[in-house]
């Protein structure tokens, strides 16, 4: 090898290559800088060896400790199960009216009701259950299909008009579409029916010939009192509730055009068990009979 | 380091590579602790610090064994920390973790109370109570009676290793080993039941955590008392960077006594000096003090940092001065301003009743009886009361305002107690308690020493007259015996 060729001005051996008189000094890495490289290097290998890493035709490689992110999501589902345990036990074997008179019970079930309701039911009732318009406030005692525990078990389960066998069916006629009411004649009725309420009638409209449509038309299933009939989902009209608004234009437009909400039927997503604690949650939000 | 004289070569000037390393600095930056041998003494404040060092450790071992009879459904374990039933016992004391402001009190107590010693007699908290001091000094008893006093050490340390020194290192080591196991032994007793505890850690069937906590207590144990000894007060300790700030000239630290100690001479110097009539300091420059001070330093040169004010040279230098046939006390509990006083002719004086004690005293008294007054008022119900975040509150279909609450009963007797829930704030609330029958009495029942929270439906009817926010007051009342609670909450209205 000849002799090194020392930088004048730093006094550092140079690799020999020049440039216009531009030297190349010699400063290679420093070894603990390459040890790690290589030593990454090294773990990178090994890690393709323990860990899916490599994409093959169809699958790809799986690796020796034979992790998957999916088998995790089993391992945490089973471990949830196993960690609900005792308490899921006995909610399962527990009777609906029963699971209130018992404090642990009823605090486990409220908890897991929670959850399953932030998950499932909050899209359209809210997180405070507090509905919007069309989708009711569970918060409150006005209920379309009953407010017992038991009602409320069987709309969560099977739903409201979710195509289920045992789903909750009712129909109110589209008296505007169909023709069976006149236009002047729809807004006699919703005039009465707004009167029911207590809330204002516009001016000189004849409520005689709405209460005589009504008797007519509605009491079939809202009743003679208009006070409705959750036998057949039917709401009361005569309270401060009401699901679609209770201004003229919107009590207009359900006559008209009739309304027809939908619920699913948890029955087929969740366990009994999760369905069992959601009643259990929204009967005891406060509005549950 | 850059020193402010050093100036870079101009360019063009060829620099040999070694003009660069002539840079050092003068002094290094590091220096390397030096092993600290200390002699065994005898004496008051050796006697004092055995005495201490029996009591202090005699309680931390065997107060998890002290029984305390708190009735059936209670432990019956003096002083427990129940970390998973959130309950701290001691003796007569039951704290919830809603009263951890006792803690607070302890915690400002015991500030003030190293604050008032400090402005007695300085560090006598290093001295004679903090556990490294006390562990370091069981450590080095231990080592004495293995290896020998200073002398023996110290040739044994640079001597090689024999079979006899091996011997002895694995035995000392062994022993320390076993104080530090020990050490966290007893630490992990104080938080679940202590008979248990020692069968179920005997029998490996102790949970994990607590051998975990044992072999992180044994190893800073062995750590710090076995091989950092003094450097834990030197280096890591912040008490004396705040005791310097905190001191004044009037509290007592081990102090040598310059005006009798100065100027130094030997035994029979001294003697003819003074038979000439001359001054004769009293130190002979024995280096007893040195020998025998657990951190190493020389008292002569002054307070500082290094010193915890043990007393050690106190008894060193008193028995030196019994064989030389001078008064004791060269190196005694002193002040400043009393060397200043002798030297000028003065009688000394002592001033224990200064501002800062009586603040410290004043601040100790008060926070203890504020902490002794709630105790002796501790209430053994309460309640906490928490509103519905959504919705703020629900219109019902007659037109009534109702809101939900969860309201938290706390029962601190260990008895079985049933209370009464009331509401007032609003007109003619109706009260539901989930749960329990709606439209009867709210009586709400809730285990020995247990929280039960429920969720309370309050309701307004349509004819009152509300605000858009109104104050509410829940009361809790114990049926029986009439104990009672309230706590605070809103009640919305649209």
């Amino acid at each position: 090898m000849a002799k090194e060729d020392i930088d004048a001005v730093t006094g550092t051996a140079t690799t020999g290559h020049e440039w216009d008189g531009i030297k190349e000094l010699n400063n290679p890495l420093p070894r603990w800088w390459l040890w790690t490289f290589y030593a990454s290097i090294v773990w990178a290998v090994l890690y393709w060896i323990a860990y899916p890493a490599w994409p093959l035709v169809s699958s790809y490689t799986s690796g020796l400790l034979g992790y998957s992110s999916r088998a995790n999501v089993a391992a945490d589902m089973a471990a949830l199960q196993a960690l609900r345990g005792e308490k899921g036990a006995a909610l399962a074997k527990a009777e609906l009216v029963d699971i209130e008179k018992d404090p642990a019970l009823l605090a486990f079930a409220r908890a897991q009701g929670r959850a399953a309701f932030g998950d499932n039911c909050a899209p359209c009732h809210g997180t405070g259950a507090t509905g919007s318009k069309g989708y009711p406030n569970l918060n409150d005692d006005d209920w379309l299909w009953g407010g017992t525990l038991e009602a409320i078990h069987q709309t969560l389960q099977f739903g409201i008009r979710s195509g289920h066998a045992n789903a909750r069916e009712n129909l109110m006629p589209a008296f505007g579409k169909d023709g069976t009411l006149k236009k002047d004649e729809i807004v006699q009725v919703a005039s009465y029916v707004r009167s029911l309420a207590g809330l204002p009638v516009p001016q000189g409209v004849n409520l005689e010939a709405g209460k005589k449509l009504f008797a007519d038309n509605c009491t079939v299933c809202h009743g003679d009192d208009a006070k409705g009939n959750p036998e057949l989902g039917a709401p009361n009209l005569t309270d401060r509730i009401w699901l679609y608004g209770s201004d003229q234009e919107a009590v207009v437009e359900t006559i008209t055009n009739s309304r027809a909400g939908v619920m699913p039927a948890w029955a087929d997503r969740l366990d009994p068990v999760t369905v069992k604690a959601l009643a259990v949650y929204v009967h005891t939000l406060g509005g549950g009979r | 380091m850059i020193r402010s004289n050093m100036v870079p070569p101009p360019m063009n000037v060829p620099v040999k590579p070694s003009a660069a390393i002539a840079a050092v600095p003068d002094t290094p930056l590091y220096e390397a602790g030096k092993t600290v041998y200390p002699q065994s003494v005898k004496g008051r404040f050796r006697t004092v610090k055995w005495v201490l060092m029996a009591v202090f450790l005699g309680i931390y071992y065997l107060l998890p064994f002290v029984r305390w009879d708190r009735g059936p459904n209670s432990p019956d374990q003096a002083v427990l920390v129940d970390i998973p039933n959130t309950r701290f016992y001691f003796f007569f004391i039951e704290l919830w973790p809603q009263e951890v402001y006792y803690f607070t009190g302890l915690l400002v107590i015991a500030a003030m109370v190293l604050f008032l010693m400090n402005a007695v007699a300085g560090r006598v908290w290093c001295g004679y109570a903090c556990p490294q001091t006390v562990w370091t000094d069981l450590f080095y008893a231990v080592e004495r009676w293995i290896e020998g006093d200073r002398r023996e050490r110290m040739k044994k340390a640079k001597a090689g290793l024999t079979a006899r020194r091996v011997g002895e290192l694995t035995l000392k080591h062994g022993i320390w080993l076993l104080i530090a196991w020990w050490t966290g032994g007893a630490w992990v007793l104080y938080f679940a039941d202590a008979p248990t505890l020692v069968k179920d850690l005997a029998t490996f069937e102790a949970p994990m955590v607590a051998y975990a906590c044992i072999g992180v207590l044994t190893f800073t144990t062995y750590t710090l008392a076995g091989h950092m000894r003094e450097q834990v007060c030197i280096y890591m300790c912040p008490w004396p960077r705040i005791q310097a700030a905190l001191t004044d000239e009037w509290a007592l630290n081990v102090t040598y006594r310059y005006d009798r100690g100065e100027p130094r001479t030997s035994t029979k110097k001294a003697a003819d000096l003074r038979a000439l009539g001359a001054k004769a300091g009293d130190c002979v420059d024995c280096l007893q003090c040195v020998a025998v001070c657990p951190t190493g330093v020389d008292i002569r040169d002054g307070a500082q940092l290094g010193c915890i004010q043990c007393g050690l040279c106190i008894d060193a230098c008193d028995a030196v001065m019994a064989k030389v046939g001078r008064p004791s006390g060269l190196i005694a509990y002193d002040n400043d301003v009393n060397i200043e006083r002798r030297l000028s002719g003065e009688a000394p004086v002592y001033r224990f009743v200064r501002a800062r004690t009586l603040i410290y005293t004043g601040i100790i008294a008060l926070v203890g009886l504020v902490m002794l007054y709630t105790l002796s008022t501790r209430t053994m119900v309460d309640v906490n009361v928490l509103h519905d975040r959504n919705p703020l509150f629900v219109s019902l279909s007659d037109g009534s305002v109702r809101n939900a609450y969860t309201v938290r009963f706390l029962n601190k007797r260990s008895d079985l107690r049933t209370f009464e829930l009331s509401v007032a704030g609003v007109p003619i609330p109706v009260v539901h308690v989930i749960g329990e029958e709606p439209g009867s009495r709210t009586i709400v029942a809730v285990g020995p020493d247990q929280t039960r929270e429920v969720r309370v439906l309050v309701t307004v009817p349509p004819a009152a007259r509300i605000e858009k926010s109104n104050g509410i007051t829940f009361t809790v009342r114990d049926v029986d015996s009439g104990d009672t609670a309230t706590a605070t909450d809103h009640f919305f209205g649209p």
